[in-house]
């Protein structure tokens, strides 16, 4: 205990005058907006007021507490995240079928991250996040089928079979990067070339709470705020860094402080509402020239790391389930667009319905995919962009050096 | 700084020119002063300049910075210092703050910044203070440049160039002295280049910096103050050496030398001294490229020669030289009428004292020698 008050007075602590008096967290309920007098048209706006507990802020003013959204909006979300969490519940099986190899890490109950965010950003915005990426590459614009086919490593897999679980990459998504902390800076590069060529667009760098403790995380901190770069970083807590809890990790478990002279923002990310106002004002924040901020997303992972742990060692069963049962991003929204009227519930049944479908449907093509063929040319291409190759790469023996 | 006992004969041939350059505070110079054109020697009659590695690094830079708006550099001490080794120097007066950047003295963060940028669509040239710290920043340029395009692929290209000194210098001790040739050039995806002479170093340099993939080019701190001729050619701002061609900078029919960077210079002197001791023709190969590696023109010469000799300054185990002797046995073994040998730096953390210095990297005689036992002269 008295280390953690240490750490917290080590931290500036500068009150904002709106600031509560007492101290709290974020909630994580996933269904505590509220909104009401609904359009019956699906694209007209109206306005969700979001729970006086969905963020905390440090150094900063908070976003606004309400989101203009539409019903369209909420559907679409909806259909996103039940797609991401098909999509990885597919992934789940085809591993357990020994079907996919190597590590593969699951991002179910994490959702509300990588929908919020898409849903506050435009495709010229970039994206780049560690290992755990199957959620953001569907939303970045992969298909189903193609993340599917890549864990099968197949050809038609988003990165030709060549990348696997951990390095999916598309149109402004860079990855899916295997070495935990290493996007940090590589986004803040991204920030960089944003700045250099004067786009109006941000990169949403995303790291765990494990990562949260690598120096090169607080190097780019650095150079980001030195250089005001429009980086939103952005740590995913999902309170265990493969098993060892935050608190057992970090000396400040207050994420969004730890940039220090970064202003930071925790938001509920098991509210997908929450999530997309806090990243479309932090957008708004970096692309204005005020420089990067340090997110947290307060997250829950119902899995383990990946797919080798159980989950259940470091934590107990009560708590996954309490999560699962009580704080579900996908459950809060249902509940909520029902409340509100926006859906009935035959249509949200439908949405789901058709949500799984469309992801078994793409599951199923995936895995009828041929098996690629083994051959040198395959093993050996795009090693160096095709044109300025080495005229020939060494195999296993003499006999088996590729010429391009 | 090199300092001048350092310089073997050879050298000392090539007319070095130590410019001990003032340091000067930053902003001096008017922004038309391009320090490039000054730092230049006197032309001789046939239009080849005395220019040092320093300067030929430095037009390299100003040329590519000028051609490409995409192209950036970054280090530390690049921009206001001049450059820790002045390679840099008068950049930032040309092309200002947002092309020539000063970064805190945080190589994983700084690296990490240039893989990202080039992945964005951007060029940018990392210059790292010595090869020493780039250990610190490793990670990036093997796991975030070398492997992302094959990874991504083909999707995701990574144009980036890492440069700065490599190899031991005068009196540094052994955290500043180690030579990372053999680390880099094991890496698929990586190019790895290493000048050794001033046309060498603009057209390796520029050639890495317009490559499409990342290129380590690992210069030589004691190389910086030396002078080279170049040719009328190399003088133009087209000037560019493809990247895995080796250069036979003195051709033999005895003994085949395969080297790279300063010891290069260091081989020629040795073959003039076999010359002229022992009468015998030693063919000088200049790598120039580490990966990929020439090993044509080293085998073509081997055919002549029958004779093989490797000599480089980094360690035995595992090294370049170990590497090219192991490709002579696989591609010219029938060729070798004599157990091929090698120099190198000795297997120790390179000392502090002069003298064991010395014993701890490839001088003239050492090479002489092992040549000579090689050859029975």
């Amino acid at each position: 205990m008295l280390f953690r008050t240490a750490a917290r007075q080590a931290a500036p602590l500068r009150r904002q005058a709106f600031a509560p008096i007492t101290r709290r967290s974020v909630t994580t309920d996933a269904a505590s907006a509220h909104a009401e007098n609904i359009p019956e048209e699906d694209d007209k706006p109206f306005t969700v007021r979001l729970s006086d507990e969905s963020f905390e802020t440090y150094e900063l003013d908070p976003p606004p507490y309400t989101l203009e959204t539409t019903k369209k909006e909420l559907k679409q979300m909806y259909h996103d995240m039940v797609s991401v969490r098909r999509m990885e519940m597919a992934a789940d099986r085809l591993y357990k079928e020994k079907k996919i190899r190597g590590f593969c890490h699951l991002s179910t109950g994490q959702e509300a991250v990588a929908v919020g965010i898409e849903h506050a950003i435009n495709r010229k915005d970039k994206v780049i996040t560690s290992y755990r990426c199957h959620g953001f590459a569907l939303m970045r614009g992969g298909t189903v089928k193609s993340i599917i086919g890549e864990l099968l490593g197949r050809r038609e897999g988003i990165a030709y079979g060549k990348g696997g679980s951990m390095h999916m990459f598309a149109e402004n998504f860079y990855g899916g990067n295997g070495i935990v902390g290493a996007q940090v800076p590589v986004g803040a590069g991204l920030a960089f070339a944003q700045q250099y060529n004067e786009e109006p667009n941000t990169s949403i760098v995303l790291y765990g709470d494990g990562a949260s403790n690598q120096g090169q995380v607080f190097e780019a901190f650095n150079m980001a705020k030195l250089w005001n770069l429009p980086a939103l970083f952005g740590c995913e807590n999902n309170k265990y860094g493969m098993g060892t809890s935050a608190a057992r990790s970090s000396a400040l478990t207050e994420y969004y402080k730890r940039g220090q002279y970064i202003p930071g923002l925790k938001v509920n990310a098991m509210d997908v509402l929450a999530t997309k106002a806090a990243v479309q004002y932090g957008k708004e924040y970096a692309i204005s020239g005020k420089g990067p901020l340090v997110f947290e997303y307060v997250t829950y992972r119902y899995g383990g790391h990946s797919m080798s742990d159980p989950g259940t060692t470091y934590r107990s069963r009560e708590e996954i389930q309490r999560m699962r049962s009580t704080n579900d991003p996908i459950a809060g929204l249902k509940k909520k667009m029902i409340e509100w009227g926006v859906t009935s519930e035959e249509e949200i049944k439908a949405i789901d319905k058709a949500a799984r479908a469309y992801v078994d449907a793409e599951v199923a093509e995936a895995e009828a995919m041929a098996v690629p063929e083994n051959n040198s040319r395959i093993l050996f291409e795009d090693i160096y962009v095709r044109g300025s190759e080495p005229k020939w790469m060494r195999g296993r023996t003499v006999d088996e050096t590729f010429y391009y | 700084m090199a300092s001048p006992r350092l310089f073997r004969p050879a050298s000392r041939l090539l007319s070095s020119r130590l410019a001990s350059t003032p340091l000067r505070p930053a902003f001096a110079q008017s922004a038309c002063a391009q320090s490039v054109l000054r730092a230049r020697g006197y032309a001789s009659e046939s239009g080849v300049k005395e220019v040092t590695v320093r300067d030929a690094l430095n037009e390299a830079l100003a040329e590519e910075l000028e051609a490409n708006q995409k192209t950036f550099i970054l280090g530390e001490e690049v921009a206001q210092y001049n450059g820790a080794y002045k390679v840099t120097r008068g950049l930032l007066d040309r092309f200002g703050p947002k092309r020539v950047i000063d970064t805190p003295i945080t190589e994983a963060g700084f690296c990490g910044i240039a893989v990202g940028a080039a992945l964005a669509g951007l060029h940018p040239i990392c210059e790292f203070m010595t090869f020493n710290f780039a250990m610190q920043a490793i990670d990036h340029i093997i796991n975030s440049a070398a492997k992302t395009h094959y990874m991504s692929g083909g999707i995701q290209p990574c144009n980036v160039t890492f440069r700065g000194p490599n190899g031991f210098a005068a009196g540094v001790a052994a955290q500043h002295s180690q030579d990372y040739s053999a680390w880099y050039g094991s890496i698929p995806g990586l190019k790895v280049v290493s000048p050794w002479s001033s046309e060498d170093a603009k057209g390796l340099l520029k050639a890495a910096i317009r490559d499409p993939n990342p290129v380590v080019v690992l210069e030589n701190e004691l190389l910086y103050g030396q002078a080279f001729p170049m040719s009328e050619a190399a003088q133009k701002s087209d000037f560019v050496l493809p990247i895995g061609k080796a250069k036979i900078e003195r051709p033999g029919k005895d003994l085949t030398i395969v080297t790279l960077s300063r010891c290069v210079g260091q081989s020629l002197t040795a073959a003039a001294e076999l010359k002229q001791k022992y009468g015998v023709d030693a063919e000088v190969i200049n790598l120039r490229s580490i990966k990929p590696l020439d090993v044509e023109t080293i085998i073509a010469s081997l055919k002549k020669t029958g004779r093989l000799m490797v000599v480089e300054s980094g360690y035995p185990m595992f090294g370049v030289s170990s590497e090219i002797m192991a490709l002579a046995m696989e591609y010219g073994f029938d060729y070798l009428t004599a157990p091929a040998v090698r120099v190198t730096g000795a297997e120790v953390p390179t000392p502090y004292a002069h003298g064991l210095e010395n014993m701890s990297f490839p001088q003239e005689d050492t090479i002489v020698g092992q040549a000579a036992k090689l050859l029975r002269v």
